[in-house]
């Protein structure tokens, strides 16, 4: 080891230290760093003091500003409320016909209701809303259950085919084919008869058969002429929207084994408000109906 | 002083032995004001009520969960931030992944937080977006899972998985460890003779066919078991759970 001494060149003093020839220079840490540094042990003095931190027998030091994460969430969705609450009280207080006619209350319960769509609702129906297969589109005018808005805010409310929700849209169709009701065969005939309906294959006399099975069977809920019944959500057979397909495979699939599409019962997780701003914006979507004309006049629901 | 200081301290980075010593005894000291109280202080965990061991079948999903790498992608953590709260729901607790070994809070988020997705979706949703992810979700990177709905559930003997989880402090009963496998099959199966005796050992666990195929019992039953039960065990918004959670200090 060689003798502390000044480097010339530098004027900085070595550390004492000689490998080969090969000494160290003792140069000083920068002042700016240093004085960081001990900033920032002064500030984590500080940091200690007024946030929790240091934990004791029973919990940590509440610190004395008493912060804590879940208050301050807390906190936030409070004012975030108060900031909605006047909005919210008038839409709540407002039939859901009557917010139609009120541009104000019908544009916040719009977006309102946009923004929770893209929440709970776009999972299943899709960002714009146009489903995919098992989940309607909600922007045509083809509605399972109806397509006015209280029929759409019943929906949202209570679900589809939830047991747990004595006001759930219910109803089952039977798996014809798997249980035996239908032979294949005849499960054939009846998808020929579908096709035939819905215009996609011309009549034959597979679909002759099937017109008298699906009378027998499939008429009581999807009506005569398989236009429907909304309250069963019983689809329309003779239009070109299908929810789980309408080619041969899809429709013998469905024909065999049934379908029994869901829907949660928002009305159970969601508070009111935003189920019926939801329904304003599902209504606003394009295929929406008017309500169903009030008992005097004599017009039928206007169907869009 | 300042240079008696850093002349004194030097001795200190010469001697090796001394070094090693004294370092040890500041790791000492972090480890217990950092660590150890973690084991005694009261709000470690809340004291909510709801929280049960997983059913075998939810434990052997929660398995594929791992065996998958889901926890890559998908957190199971809701911070108690706004923009969490308002898409996932109320913030994860600690009691609601006391059982969790290892537990999945998970560090990524490039697909959505699942700490409450149970009971969000119905199960033949999971079974399509788990079969085909862009049938649902058109932007989804996920990858499709859908050989677990051809892979028969074979995880071995859940009776020594579950007796392995008690010896690590998850609370399962003998008589629950003791019917493991006869439950794995008896939860997604309601017609099964088990059922019953199932229904008795987990009250409030959910009994049906979760795959749509009745006539097998699938790694997808198991998974979507699993999914089903993720954030439903705890009532977060009854009364009895704010209470507790109001009273909460410091976090």
């Amino acid at each position: 080891m060689s003798e502390k001494r000044i480097d010339e060149p530098t004027g900085t003093s070595t550390v004492g230290h000689e490998w080969d020839g090969i000494e160290e220079l003792d140069t000083p840490l920068p002042r700016w760093w240093l004085l960081t540094f001990y900033a920032c042990i002064v500030f984590s003095i500080g940091y200690v003091v007024v946030y929790p931190a240091i934990p004791m027998v029973h919990g940590a030091t509440a610190g004395l500003w008493g912060w804590t994460s879940r208050g301050t969430l807390t906190t936030e969705m409070r004012a975030e409320q108060a900031k909605h609450a006047t909005i919210k009280a008038a839409l709540l207080a407002t039939p859901l016909d009557a917010i139609d006619g009120d541009a104000h209350l019908r544009h916040e319960a719009i977006e309102g209701g946009k923004a929770a769509f893209r929440i709970h609702c776009t999972t299943c129906h899709g960002a714009g809303a146009a489903g995919g297969k098992g989940y309607p589109n909600l922007n045509d005018d083809d509605w399972l259950w109806g397509g006015d808005v209280d029929a759409i805010h019943a929906t949202i409310a209570h679900g589809v085919r939830q047991s747990a929700d004595t006001a759930s849209r219910m109803s089952q169709m039977p798996a014809f084919g798997s249980t035996g009701i239908l032979k294949p065969a005849e499960v054939q005939d009846v998808v020929s008869y579908v096709r035939s309906i819905s215009k996609q294959d011309a009549p034959d006399a597979a679909s002759a058969r099937g017109a008298t099975l699906f009378t027998a069977n499939c008429a009581v809920c999807h009506g005569p002429d398989g236009k429907g019944n909304r309250t069963l959500g019983a689809p329309n057979l003779s239009d070109s929207i299908w929810l789980y397909g309408g080619d041969r495979a899809s429709l013998t699939e469905t024909v065999t084994n049934a379908h029994y599409g869901q829907m949660p019962n928002w009305g159970a997780q969601l508070d009111p408000v935003t189920v019926k701003m939801l329904a304003v914006y599902v209504h606003s979507l394009g295929g929406g109906e008017k309500a169903a004309a009030p008992a005097p006049a004599p017009v039928a629901p206007a169907a869009k | 002083m300042a240079t008696s200081f850093a002349e004194r301290h030097r001795t200190i980075e010469r001697n090796i032995t001394l070094l090693a010593v004294l370092a040890f005894v500041v790791v000492i000291v972090g480890g217990i004001v950092e660590i150890a109280p973690l084991f005694w202080i009261d709000n470690t965990i809340e004291k909510v009520k709801g929280v049960r061991p997983y059913t075998p079948l939810e434990q052997a999903g929660r398995d594929i969960y791992v065996r998958e790498g889901c926890y890559l992608c998908h957190s199971q953590m809701i911070r108690p931030f706004r923009d969490e709260v308002e898409r996932y729901g109320h913030y994860s607790l600690a009691a609601e992944s006391m059982y969790d070994h290892p537990f999945q809070w998970g560090s990524e988020r490039t697909g959505p937080d699942l700490a409450r997705v149970g009971g969000r979706y119905s199960d033949a949703w999971h079974v399509q977006h788990l079969t085909d992810p862009r049938s649902l979700v058109p932007e989804s990177i996920m990858p499709p899972y859908g050989f677990l709905a051809k892979h028969e559930l074979n995880q071995g003997d859940m009776r020594a998985e579950l007796a392995t989880l008690y010896d690590v402090g998850v609370p399962y009963r003998k008589d629950q460890i003791a019917a493991a496998n006869d439950d794995m099959a008896a939860q997604a199966n309601p017609d099964a003779p088990g059922a019953a005796d199932f229904r008795k050992r987990y009250p409030t666990a959910q009994v049906r066919d979760f795959d749509g195929d009745p006539a097998k019992l699938t790694e997808m039953d198991a998974l979507v078991a699993y999914l089903q039960v993720l954030g439903t065990m705890v009532d977060v918004n009854a009364a009895a759970a704010n209470e507790t959670l109001s009273k909460e200090k410091g976090r």
